[in-house]
Parts: structure tokens; sequence; C-alpha cells
């Protein structure tokens, strides 16, 4: 039976859900070109960190009891700079190009002349940005190593922190909600707000917008674009810690953790197109709707999650720029009439 | 950049026998290894392969299991798929697991119902089709929805999820069909295969090397077809479509449809993988659609070379030979590393360029042309792994 409390509820829980899992991805997505398969191994560093600092009896801290509040801001920040290693060492190539750059000239002078003519030069690697391909099949080879290693130290499991909040009953103490999730929504709809006040309101979100509109201009306007893309990176890496670090009390933890998150993430992305705001607030909206309506008609979650790639297929078969590919047309539209 | 050539473009020169006509279907720019020197490393390396099950078993031991090889070259079928879609057609998919997960399932279903050497042949051909159909429905929304590369390649990967999620709650009673239980992520138990239409039939089983040896057969067969399409008037449609659709489609070709073929074909070489591998295990589980076994072909042809057909073969082989040896705990850190480290150093792949490596020595000793004696390195899997 379908009742509107309980929809509603789940579709709060649904939207929280998808924004938060997709926020980080889509700006990575947005901005650098970047398509960030590891997402969910910095939704997992979050998690974890999170964890680790607020649970009792897990491995290495067992003693440590943070309340959880601060061990959500400590996951966030850990999850950035995992986030700002692993854009300085793989997706910028910075790292390894200055380790060449150190390690070249005595390799040369110690080696014959024909050899050291043999070396590759510097720069030894082009960066990933707007190599879609190419940075995909490199992240991919990142989240394989973050989650076995995960595996490795931590095993299959850690104990968890409780949720907090509690559940409201209603219906007669028919039904039961958890109000973590609900709670989660709002905090869903403050980091959409803080988004756009971050593109929209501050100097760093003027560049981003630059960079993004002509990078080359930018960088002759004097725009530090590879600055930026580095800021952007761990901007969104903290997004997804901050997702991993909420849902880390409310869903099970284990190294396929971030997996859960990655059909909802991708999809949303996907259907929402490529700036950021608008194609995640709609497509939390529009999916979220969607999930909860179908989870709730057929009393199986299931099938709400077929629905949605359902949902995502059809909105891009019909709108291939996705959503917000969607609302551009119709502002090009307005501005020529 | 398409891929060159190595000297003269074939052997076509001079008479023209059998033997050139045949060579000069497989031979083109498309391919690597297009010297007589290839052609001998090749005959070379597959009669080192046919010769497997005869050598000793210390080398066995310490090596591999002929049982075990014969499901690294079922993983070659998976390898080559990819090599097509996205080496070939430009599409990066993460879907090519949902094909091959698909057609062990349904081989699985068939088999079960029809446990006769019928039922092996009926099997075996829907499976395969069932691999090469959800690529073509897949495909159908992919590329004529317009939706543009990346956008693809991400479908492809939810869709790998998607599927998972779904073969993992088929636990029920309610998930049989016919005989056939699903199993949910215990997976479904399959009879091992016969092949035959009535009277006559060849059991194949992997407990003995004719399994083995029909793998290595088809294998072979398939990559010479493959070269023969790649390096067909069609093979450059997929080529032209891959470095610049916009142009090709100028030129009046139909690049979705062209995409579509592509896709479904690999569906069916796919599909394959997935009957050899179902067929070689006695089981499937969903843990064939995870993120692990999708991201598999990905590897092998990031690592073997993306405008190759061989390099993703040997790459597939050798890797599988690598994790195989090193146990599972370390296998996917060394795989991701493997992976993070080439697509920086060297994005296009590994056999390329040591095919470059021993052209260059080539010149270097003999000064002579691509007709130098035996690179059979390039062909042989053992060395592939430096």
């Amino acid at each position: 039976m379908v009742n509107g409390l309980n929809l509603l509820f789940q579709f709060l829980d649904n939207f929280a859900f998808i924004v938060l899992a997709a926020s980080g991805l889509a700006i990575i997505f947005g901005i650098m070109g970047v398509i960030n398969l590891a997402h969910g191994e910095f939704i997992l560093v979050g998690a974890y960190a999170t964890t680790l600092l607020s649970a009792t009896g897990t491995p290495f801290l067992a003693g440590v009891s943070l309340p959880l509040p601060v061990a959500i801001l400590v996951g966030v920040v850990v999850a950035g700079v995992f986030g700002l290693v692993v854009e300085r060492a793989v997706i910028s190539g910075a790292l390894p190009n200055w380790l060449w750059a150190k390690t070249r000239p005595p390799l040369a002078n110690a080696l014959p002349d024909g050899a050291s003519r043999k070396l590759p030069k510097t720069p030894l690697v082009s960066p990933l940005y707007d190599r879609l391909v190419d940075s995909m099949v490199a992240t991919w080879g990142l989240s394989l190593i973050t989650v076995q290693l995960v595996r490795i130290v931590f095993g299959t499991s850690i104990p968890q922190a409780g949720t907090p909040f509690g559940a409201i009953n209603y219906a007669g103490g028919a039904f039961s909600y958890s109000v973590y999730p609900l709670v989660l929504s709002g905090v869903a709809v403050v980091v959409l707000a803080g988004t756009y006040l971050l593109f929209t309101r501050t100097e760093f979100g003027m560049r981003a917008r630059a960079t993004i509109q002509d990078e080359d201009t930018a960088r002759a306007m004097g725009v530090d674009t590879e600055r930026t893309y580095t800021a952007t990176f761990v901007v969104g890496s903290m997004l997804a810690g901050l997702a991993g670090a909420l849902y880390a009390p409310f869903l099970n933890l284990g190294p396929q953790f971030g997996e859960s998150f990655l059909v909802e993430s991708f999809v949303a992305v996907v259907a929402g197109g490529t700036s950021v705001v608008v194609g995640t607030t709609a497509a939390g909206g529009l999916l979220g709707g969607v999930n909860a309506l179908v989870t709730n008609l057929t009393e199986a979650p299931f099938f709400g999650r077929i629905a949605l790639l359902v949902t995502a297929l059809l909105i891009l078969r019909f709108l291939p720029g996705g959503v917000s590919g969607y609302v551009e047309r119709l502002r090009e539209r307005r501005k020529e009439a | 950049m398409a891929a060159e050539t190595t000297g003269d473009g074939g052997g076509s020169e001079g008479i023209g026998g059998p033997i050139a006509r045949i060579r000069n279907r497989l031979e083109g720019p498309n391919t690597l290894g297009n010297s007589r020197g290839f052609w001998l490393g090749f005959v070379v390396a597959v009669g080192l392969l046919a010769a497997y099950p005869f050598a000793p078993g210390a080398i066995k031991s310490i090596l591999v299991s002929t049982r075990t090889l014969s499901s690294f070259l079922a993983y070659g079928f998976l390898a080559l798929s990819l090599a097509v879609v996205w080496g070939y057609g430009g599409i990066l998919s993460f879907g090519q697991s949902v094909f091959f997960g698909v057609a062990g399932y349904v081989f699985g279903i068939v088999l079960i119902n029809v446990n006769s050497p019928l039922g092996g042949t009926v099997g075996l051909l829907v499976g395969v089709g069932g691999g090469a159909l959800m690529a073509a429905v897949l495909g159908y929304f992919i590329f004529y929805g317009g939706v543009r590369d990346v956008y693809a390649t991400i479908i492809t990967l939810v869709s790998t999820l998607v599927l998972k999620t779904f073969m993992d709650q088929t636990a029920g009673d309610e998930w049989t069909i016919g005989e056939a239980a699903l199993g949910g992520f215990n997976g479904m138990n399959v009879p091992q295969l016969a092949l035959g239409v009535g009277e006559t039939s060849v059991v194949i089983t992997s407990y003995n090397s004719s399994f083995f040896y029909f793998v290595l057969a088809v294998l072979v067969v398939t990559y010479l077809l493959l070269r023969v399409l790649v390096n067909s008037d069609y093979g450059r449609v997929m080529v032209a479509m891959r470095e610049d659709e916009q142009r090709t489609r100028m030129f009046g070709y139909r690049t979705e449809r062209v995409k579509l073929t592509v896709f479904v074909i690999g569906g069916a070489l796919a599909g394959m993988s997935g009957v050899l591998f179902t067929t070689w295990q006695f089981y499937i589980t969903p843990a064939k659609f995870g993120l692990v076994a999708a991201s598999l072909p990905v590897i092998w042809v990031g690592l073997g070379g993306r405008k190759t057909l061989i390099g993703p073969v040997i790459a597939a082989i050798a890797l599988q030979f690598v994790a195989n040896s090193l146990g599972s705990l370390w296998a996917n850190v060394i795989r991701g590393a493997l992976l993070v480290v080439f697509i920086m150093l060297l994005p296009g792949g590994i056999v390329p360029r040591a095919r470059d490596l021993i052209v260059f020595a080539q010149y270097r000793l003999f000064g002579g042309g691509p007709t130098a004696p035996d690179p059979a390195e390039e062909a042989d899997p053992e060395v592939s792994d430096s």
C-alpha cells in the first residue's frame, strides 16, 4: 500500500542519498573533465576515517571515541588530503614529473651519450584533465588498489558507530522511519546551497567557471588553472568524504562500501549533465522520486533501483546532454527570442 | 594515428598463390604483425600452446595446469571482445562482463533443462546469441539515443552493477526457469558440455585436454576472422569512426549503425567467453558481473594495446597467469598499480611498444626489412610480462 508519509520519507531519504553521493563526482567531472571511477573509494576513505574516530573497538584506534560531528569533520578533511595526494600523484602527474626532473640529469650524466638521448624527456607524463577515457582507466586502477588495501589492513568489516536520533513512529505505531536520513536530506540541501554559493560568490568559483568556459583564455588572463584544478579535485573529494562520513553510521561498512554509492552517483551525473548544482538537484529530485514511488509500489528496493536506471536511460534517450544540458538549451532559445 | 605497418604491408608481392591471397585478407594497416616473422612467431606460439598438455608434470606444477590454462584462453575471447569494441570501435565499455554473465547464465539454463549433446549445442549458440542480443538492446539505447561516448561508458558500468544487484537477489524459488534455479549469489551449477546433434556427440570436459583444444582452436579461428574483419573495408570504416566520428558521418556512413554492429560483435565474443568459462567452472555466480570482473577486460586492453587484437589476448593470458601465481590477496593491488602506471607512461599499451623495440632491434642487427628471422617473443605470452 502507498502511504503518503511513507512516500515522503522515502523520497527525502533517496534525495539525500543521491545528492550527497553525486555532488563530489559532478564537480570533478563538470570542471576537470575527469571521470573519477575511484569516487566510491573517496567515500570509503571518509567513512572509515569517521568510524575509526567515533566508534569504539575499531582496529588501531580502539580507545578513541570522538563525538560524531567532530569525527565527520575529520573524515571530510582526511578524504580531502587523500584527494590532494591522488591529484598530485596521478591526475595531474605533477609528482612523477617532479621526480623525473630530479632524477633525469644525474642519470643522463652517468650514462654514455647514446643511451642518455634515449631517456624520456621531461615532463614525463601529461595530465589526465579532459582525457576522459584515460582518467577513467587510471582512477579505476586506483579504486582497485584502495579497496584491496582497505581489505588487507582492516579485514572485511569493522565495528560501527550507532545511528543517532532514533526513529519516528506514525500511523498509530504501524510504521516507523529512522530520523537520521531525514536529517541528511537537510544536509543535502545545505550542500547544494553551499556549492551554489561557492561557484557564484567566491573568487575560486569565478576562476573555476572561467576555466570551464575557456581554459586558454583564463590562463592568459592570469588564472592559475592548474591550481584551480587541484582545488576543485580536493573540494570534490571532500564532498565525497562527507557522503561517506555521514552514511558511515547508517549503512553496512566494509571494503565494498563505496560500491553501494556508485550506481546512484553515476546515474545522477549522467542524467543531470555537467552543470553541478542544477544537474544534481534535478537528478536527485527526479530519480529520488521515481525510486521512492516504485519502491513503495512494489515493496522491493531492487525494482526502485531498476526504475532509476531506466529513468536515466530514458532521460538520456531524449535529452542527450542531461537535464542541465536541456536547461542550457532553453536559456539559449530565450535569449534568441 | 592508425597503427603503422611494418614493412611492405603484407606478402602480396610476387606470385599470387593461395597463401599470399589468404595473407592479403589477414594483413593490413589496422593490425600489428604483418610480417613473415610475426606469422612464424604466431605459429610457434600456437604450437607451443597446443603441445602444452603433453608437457612434463614438473613444468605444469611450476607454471599452470592445462585445465587452468584453458580458462585463461577462455578469457581471451573476453579480451578480444573489448579489443574490438574499444580498440576498433572507440567505445570504452565496462559492460562486457554483462554479456559474459548473461551468456553464461543462458547457456546454463538451457543445458540444465536439456542435458544432452543437442542441449549443449543449442546452449552454446543461444548463449552467444544472448550475449549479442543483450548488447544489441543496450547498444540501441546508447547509440541511437545519441549518447556521447563518456556517458555511454557510464551506462555500461551502471548496467553491470544493476545486473549484479538483480542476480544477487534471485535466491528465491520464484527465480527458477524450468529446472534451473538461478540461486542468488551462490550461483548456479552447470553440467558438463557435450556438443552434437542427435547420435553423434563430442563430450568436451575440462577434466581432460579436449576442452583445452576446443578453446584453443576456436580462439585461433576467431582471432584470424577478426583480423580479416578489421582489415576489410568495414574495418576501415570502424577505424575511421574511432578516429573521427563527425567526419565519417560526413562521408555518408551511418556511424550509429556501425557502432551498434561493433557492439553486437563484441557482445557475441564476450558471450562466447562466458559460455566457455561457465562450462569450465561447472558453475556461474553473479560475481562475474562485479566491478572487478568488469574491470578485467579494460585492464587487458589498456595494457596490451588498444589498437591491436593480439595485444589484449596476450595481456589477458599473461595477467591471469600473474594473478594465478600471486594468490588473491595482492592480485588486485598489482593489477591496479599496473593499470595506473601504464596509463600514465604508455597510454598506447605495451604490445605495440614491444613491437617497435623488436623492429628497431631488427634494423640495428640485420639492417634489413621486416623479413628478419623470428621475432617470436611478440606472440609468446611468457615473455610479455616484462
